[in-house]
């Protein structure tokens, strides 16, 4: 344990940040390229997570913890919210037998 | 039971009364109904007369009885405190004393109106607010009561809502009292400012120490001035007095003459110390008071109503209370509240009994030859009249004499207007008296066979009154005649007090003037209207330019609208079609337009494809990015 936490720590700073913005990319182009509901809903799920991991990695570059208890209250909403996505997903197929978001066209002036 | 214990039950038994009354309108039955309004104020008078004795017992002659903090913020404290001294004590026994007579009457007078229990708890109110005016300590307390009693004079002379002419002459009273009221609240802001506080027993220690003539005192008074001329019906403001005889009889003659209308008089009164030190306002109260005599009297001796007779005549009365107050007989000013209370509520009574037996017919024109038919009406009316025209030694005499030789050692010009409205004064009350009560009846004979005396519950307030308006001179017998002039002495801790410099016998000669003038005008009255059986022409009938400036009033009411109704209404409708309509209503309705406008394309935006919301969300931040990477 105590051997893989300096072994973190070797990680230069630059490196979390280049792995945090691809993987934020990758959420990005995700949820505009794809047209089901639930791949949009991972991707926004990752582009999330990679924020968290950027946080963390400053969280522990600054010495200050309180980065990561951020993170933990994140991680919980974050469940929170997904089983409320989830949800109105399950709701979305129920209706419509689909969950392809360019269905949900209706809601317009 | 000390005075302290006792003086907030006379507020509030009224109060409760109004509730009750208030409340059981509709399910409370008439005669309980009367019972209530008429017993509560007869226990606050029972309650009044035991505080009055026992003030009269005690060598204290001032108790501030302190209830309950009212308002308290910062250097501002208004307690709701009432102040007990000679002065609120006398007043306490004037309202609660001839309000029961009212209210007696009343419950015969209004038996057959479907609104009954609503006139009691009316009155009820209207009484509780008047205690309040005189017992408060402060100019605070003292202005609720006053606001108060406006508000139940309107509700009252409104009664009859349904008539419009009535409910105007009720918007009217109001509106004009609120004139008057705005003066004297400025007057109370005035005060506090100078000062810092609002409490009798702080101001007038302090302004007793000030220089006669100080500006922002003479400011102070005139305030409080205008705030009685619109009270007490006062040039230029008492044109709303005659309408308000649109109330039922006893209405005015409780409001109307015997206790609302002398709140003005009361709080110069009250304030005797400030105004005895503002010599420019007291000309101006000398000069208005006397002014308003005139031309009311002047008004009275052509109108054909029975009630507006008397109305102006009570506004007559008051331009001589003003009048003393003016000239600095403060008690003399009180003295005549209080006599003209008895014989004008015993007066307006009695006109309230000629209608009653007329079957609400008002015009002296249609009536005639009722001395007969009502006897005790007639005999109890005759004693009010020569009261009021001052002939000794009933009670009018003493009291308006006292004010006449003050206004003559001021000027004798005052007095020789004053004189001049004593004749005007006893020649219309007579000719009133005479055209209702002598000669032959002049109405239908069908409705002269219905002419009947009114019933106990109305005669036994009359009778009351009449021996009160007989003898109430009594209380201020001045020394020229051996008396003791025992309410200027009961008054003097409260009230300023000015010896009377002139000798004896120019005394005499004053008053045997005022009494010939009465006389003459008694007998110049008699020949016209008994030996001459004249009767007052029809309305259109020609008439010389005196008796019609009289008999429309000096046209004041149609002045009053082309100076400030006319215009005022001209404003207003400015106001509305270019301001309101045109400018105000352009701004809001343009916009909603340009709203409207500007939406119509952006809402094409919203055309429901989320991945495209997405996209603008996405593009969105990089923007928002773009922006904080390179601006800032």
């Amino acid at each position: 344990m105590e051997n893989l936490t300096t072994q973190m720590a070797g990680v230069p700073l630059n490196h979390y940040i280049y792995l945090c913005a691809i993987i934020f990319t990758i959420g990005v182009i995700g949820v505009l390229t794809r047209r089901n509901a639930i791949v949009i809903f991972m991707s926004v799920e990752l582009m999330l997570n990679a924020v968290n991991l950027l946080l963390t990695a400053f969280s522990v570059h600054s010495n200050d913890p309180s980065g990561q208890v951020f993170v933990f209250f994140i991680m919980a909403l974050a469940a929170a919210e997904v089983a409320v996505g989830l949800a109105i997903i399950v709701m979305v197929y129920r209706n419509t037998k689909s969950i392809d978001i360019n269905v949900l066209n209706r809601l317009k002036w | 039971m000390t005075i302290e214990q006792l003086i907030w039950l006379v507020p509030l038994l009224p109060f409760l009364g109004f509730v009750i009354n208030g409340l059981g309108r509709n399910s409370l039955s008439k005669g309980l109904v009367g019972i209530i309004g008429s017993g509560v104020i007869l226990a606050s008078f029972i309650i009044s007369i035991v505080i009055f004795f026992s003030l009269q017992g005690d060598t204290q002659k001032s108790h501030e009885v302190f209830l309950f903090d009212w308002i308290s913020a910062g250097t501002l404290h208004i307690p709701l405190s009432f102040l007990v001294d000679p002065l609120s004590s006398i007043m306490l026994l004037i309202i609660t004393g001839i309000g029961f007579l009212i209210h007696l009457y009343s419950t015969s007078y209004m038996h057959d109106d479907e609104g009954l229990g609503k006139f009691f708890s009316y009155l009820n109110l209207f009484v509780f607010f008047m205690l309040l005016l005189v017992l408060g300590s402060n100019y605070i307390v003292m202005f609720i009561g006053w606001e108060g009693v406006g508000l139940c004079s309107y509700l009252l002379i409104g009664f009859w809502y349904t008539n419009t002419a009535y409910a105007s002459a009720a918007k009217k009273a109001f509106v004009m009292n609120r004139i008057g009221d705005l003066g004297f609240l400025l007057g109370v802001f005035l005060m506090f400012n100078f000062f810092g506080s609002v409490e009798f027993s702080k101001i007038f220690p302090q302004a007793a120490n000030m220089l006669p003539g100080n500006n922002t005192l003479v400011l102070i008074t005139i305030l409080l001035f205008i705030g009685a001329c619109g009270k007490s019906a006062q040039l230029p403001l008492f044109t709303w007095l005659p309408d308000a005889m649109a109330g039922p009889t006893p209405v005015s003659a409780l409001i109307h003459a015997a206790t609302m209308v002398t709140a003005g008089i009361y709080m110069i009164a009250r304030s005797s110390v400030l105004f005895d030190l503002a010599p420019l306002t007291q000309h101006i109260i000398a000069i208005v008071g006397i002014a308003t005599a005139l031309v009311a009297a002047i008004i009275a001796l052509t109108q054909t109503d029975i009630k507006k007779v008397l109305a102006y005549s009570t506004v007559s009365q008051l331009g001589y209370m003003f009048l003393g107050l003016g000239v600095g007989a403060y008690t003399g000013s009180f003295f005549h509240v209080l006599t003209h209370a008895f014989f004008k509520a015993l007066l307006f009574l009695g006109a309230g009994s000629v209608i009653h037996a007329m079957h609400h017919e008002q015009d002296m024109r249609h009536m005639g030859g009722l001395r007969k038919k009502l006897p005790i009406t007639f005999l109890t009316m005759m004693i009010g009249t020569i009261a009021i025209a001052g002939l000794p030694p009933f009670s009018g005499f003493f009291s308006k004499d006292e004010i006449l030789a003050n206004a003559y050692q001021y000027s004798p010009i005052l007095w020789g207007v004053g004189v001049l409205t004593a004749f005007l004064t006893s020649f219309y009350m007579f000719r009133m008296m005479f055209l209702t009560f002598s000669g032959k009846y002049r109405g239908t004979h069908h409705a002269e066979s219905h002419v009947h005396e009114s019933p106990k519950a109305m005669t036994v307030p009359l009778i009351i009154l009449a021996i009160l308006a007989a003898i109430g001179g009594a209380i201020n017998i001045p020394h020229v005649f051996g008396g003791n002039e025992w309410l200027a002495h009961w008054l003097s801790p409260v009230v300023a007090q000015h010896e009377l410099d002139l000798s004896h016998s120019t005394e005499f000669t004053l008053m045997a003037v005022s009494v010939l003038v009465a006389i003459i005008a008694l007998f110049y009255a008699y020949t016209r209207y008994v030996k001459g059986a004249r009767v007052p022409v029809a309305d259109e009938a020609p008439r010389s330019v005196l008796a019609k400036l009289s008999y429309n009033k000096f046209y004041l009411d149609e002045i009053y609208d082309f100076i400030i109704t006319k215009p005022l209404d001209a404003f207003s409708r400015f106001f509305y079609r270019i301001i309101d309509t045109k400018f105000i209503d352009g701004i809001v309705n343009g916009l909603g337009w340009s709203t409207n406008e500007a939406s119509k394309g952006v809402r094409l935006l919203q055309s429901g494809n989320v991945g495209f919301y997405i996209f603008m969300m996405v593009f969105g931040i990089i923007a928002l990015l773009a922006y904080t990477f390179y601006y800032i």
